[in-house]
């Protein structure tokens, strides 16, 4: 069985991001970036199942300019066993993703393809699933056990107030939630041989998929700040502003 | 055309946030349609006010749906709306970007502003930033914050019609479900929620310190992810960016620093309290009310206020 693991180059999250000056896009030149999160989860489940001989190969995809071949090489010293670099604007939104990863999960005869649940710079949690519809195969999103048994996947995903268990049947799409599983650390041997390894370019432009963004971004801006709160000095006086001013308390 | 509205499902009556999601689908001027799954009460939902029709769809499949069957659901329906829109809640979230897929149009994800037929605000870098988003024009299919919005009132009048699903697909079943369950309110919609971290220390403590003062306000009880990963509470109540976002009109953070992907979760409450020893937490800057003390001795302090003026 073999799985592709799609890996998102995102800004840090202790970064404080902001809008360029003319608001027409958030401002990452010079912030540190990083693996998305949510990915290194959906990694390392992928390369554990490798480990334990459930999976044969792990191949890692990242879609963007350049630099995404830097967590490219990081997911190869995480344990992929190949990656490929989807070269395409910066201006991909998650239906164009999508359509990517359809393209490469059927070229390489893929059974599993893990993704985050969410990348953290946009939010929006919509790749995994709208991947799942192209391909017409099942889905489960913001996994958070996983468990393979022959083509059949037993699967926990955390929902609103609690959690469901789910059984799918393979080929499937699956998303990651923070708790999956504790990502392994980079070593850095294992960060130093990945540098020599090739990594395969794709150019998404000549693939013949209809890539226009149906999403445009307008403006980018700083929301409004909640008005400065003020110090009180006691439980009781607490509890008198609680009642008197803000009167949230009878 | 029309706007559609998913309806979450709820065990009895409606969803708070089904009548927000009713509210913001007023936006576009067209008659607003509401989609019922299961076993959900369709004669409940038809007094929402401004729901000119409600869609019942109750197969055996659909009374604790999954994706594939909610989303091959909405795709037979989608080519007689304008619009598709739910609250943003964990069917939506699973189903209808598969819906947007199978339709090849975009969809925006959680909107706390509607400007335009097809514009919208939405926040990005958990809540750091603020987009405003086009999407083109043609079938719109978005979830919303629905605490942004004001329920619709519970005095319509709408027509009921039962609608066939398509029939189950089978490769993706529902085994089991868990739910925390409890007296409590839902942390999503809760009045006031009262929220700890990591400081707490423990599982006991946790529940010792924050669960009297909760019973004392009606509260629901949050946590951040570094109390939830230390298992002082369960995943549930997770709150932030990757957890449940709340907009109560009272929320108490109690010993909690304020991560950025914690206060992302916090930052629609109307009045924010911390209580922490340490006066530089970012989550004091936030506050409204922020009062620099030990948790364990302010707490049950605040108790035994609330309590002695209760029987006063
Ligand atoms: C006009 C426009 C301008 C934009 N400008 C920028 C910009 O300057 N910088 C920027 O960072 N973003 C920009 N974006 C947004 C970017 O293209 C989105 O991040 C992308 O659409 C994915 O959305 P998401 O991260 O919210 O997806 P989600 O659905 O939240 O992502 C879920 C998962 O999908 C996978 N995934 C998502 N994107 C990729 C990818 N590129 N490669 C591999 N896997 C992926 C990951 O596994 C991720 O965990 C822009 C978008 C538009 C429409
Ligand atoms: C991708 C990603 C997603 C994340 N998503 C979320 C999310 O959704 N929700 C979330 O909450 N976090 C999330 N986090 C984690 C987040 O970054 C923080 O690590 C977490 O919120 C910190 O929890 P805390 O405030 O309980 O702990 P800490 O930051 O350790 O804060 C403890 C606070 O308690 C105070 N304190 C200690 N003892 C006492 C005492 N006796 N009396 C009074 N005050 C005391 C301290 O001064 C300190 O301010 C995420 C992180 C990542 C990387």
């Amino acid at each position: 069985m073999r799985i592709i693991v799609s890996i998102k180059r995102v800004v840090d999250h202790n970064v404080q991001v902001r809008p360029r000056s003319d608001g027409s896009d958030v401002d990452t030149s010079g912030v540190r970036m990083v693996i998305n999160p949510f990915d290194e989860n959906a990694l390392e489940e992928a390369v554990r199942l490798r480990e334990r001989g459930i999976a044969s190969e792990v191949v890692v995809v990242s879609f963007g300019d350049a630099t995404v071949q830097e967590s490219l090489r990081q997911a190869i010293a995480l344990g992929a066993n190949r990656a490929i670099w989807g070269q395409a604007p910066a201006a991909l939104d998650q239906l164009a993703v999508a359509k990517l990863l359809r393209h490469v999960a059927q070229r390489e005869e893929a059974s599993l393809v893990m993704l985050g649940k969410q990348a953290i710079d946009e939010d929006a949690g919509q790749t995994a699933q709208m991947l799942a519809a192209l391909l017409d195969w099942p889905q489960a999103v913001a996994v958070s056990e996983l468990a393979v048994d022959g083509d059949t996947l037993y699967v926990t995903r955390e929902v609103d107030g609690g959690s469901e268990s789910l059984e799918i049947r393979l080929p499937a799409v699956v998303s990651a939630d923070l708790r999956l599983n504790a990502p392994r650390f980079v070593k850095l041997p294992d960060l130093m041989k990945a540098k020599r390894q090739t990594i395969e370019t794709l150019d998404c432009a000549a693939l013949g998929i209809d890539l226009s963004p149906r999403l445009q971004r307008a403006r980018v801006e700083t929301p409004p700040p909640r008005p400065a709160g003020q110090r009180v000095g006691s439980v009781a006086e607490l509890i008198a502003k609680l009642r008197n001013d803000a009167q949230v308390i009878a | 055309m029309s706007v559609l509205v998913l309806a979450d499902i709820a065990a009895s009556g409606v969803a708070l946030a089904t009548r927000q999601a009713v509210s913001a689908a007023q936006h576009w001027g067209q008659p607003v349609d509401l989609l019922v799954l299961g076993g959900t009460d369709a004669a409940a939902h038809a007094q929402i006010a401004g729901v000119r029709r409600v869609l019942h769809a109750d197969a055996p499949q659909l009374a604790q749906p999954v994706a594939e069957e909610v989303a091959r659901l909405l795709n037979g329906l989608a080519g007689d709306y304008a619009v598709i829109l739910a609250a943003h809640g964990s069917l939506a979230r699973n189903a209808l970007p598969r819906v947007a897929a199978l339709r090849d149009v975009g969809m925006v994800s959680e909107a706390v502003g509607l400007l335009g037929p097809n514009s919208y605000q939405r926040p990005i870098y958990a809540g750091n930033l603020l987009a405003t988003v086009d999407n083109r024009p043609g079938l719109q299919i978005l979830t919303v914050r629905a605490s942004r919005f004001e329920a619709a009132a519970l005095d319509g009048q709408a027509e009921c019609a039962a609608i066939a699903a398509p029939a189950a697909d089978g490769r993706s079943r529902l085994t089991g479900q868990k739910t925390a369950g409890g007296e409590r309110p839902e942390l999503g919609s809760a009045r006031v929620v009262v929220s700890g971290g990591r400081s707490l220390g423990s599982a006991e403590r946790f529940h010792a310190c924050l669960t009297p003062l909760a019973d004392r306000l009606g509260a629901a009880i949050g946590a951040t992810r570094a109390a939830v990963d230390s298992g002082y509470a369960p995943n549930e109540w997770q709150v932030g960016q990757t957890g449940t976002v709340v907009a109560p009109d009272l929320y108490i953070a109690v010993g909690l620093s304020g991560a950025l992907q914690h206060t992302a979760g916090i930052k629609d409450s109307r009045v924010i309290v911390a209580i922490n020893q340490d006066p530089e937490a970012p989550i004091m800057q936030l506050a409204d009310y922020s009062l620099v003390a030990d948790i364990f001795d302010a707490v049950p302090e605040l108790v035994r206020h609330l309590q002695t003026e209760a029987t006063a």
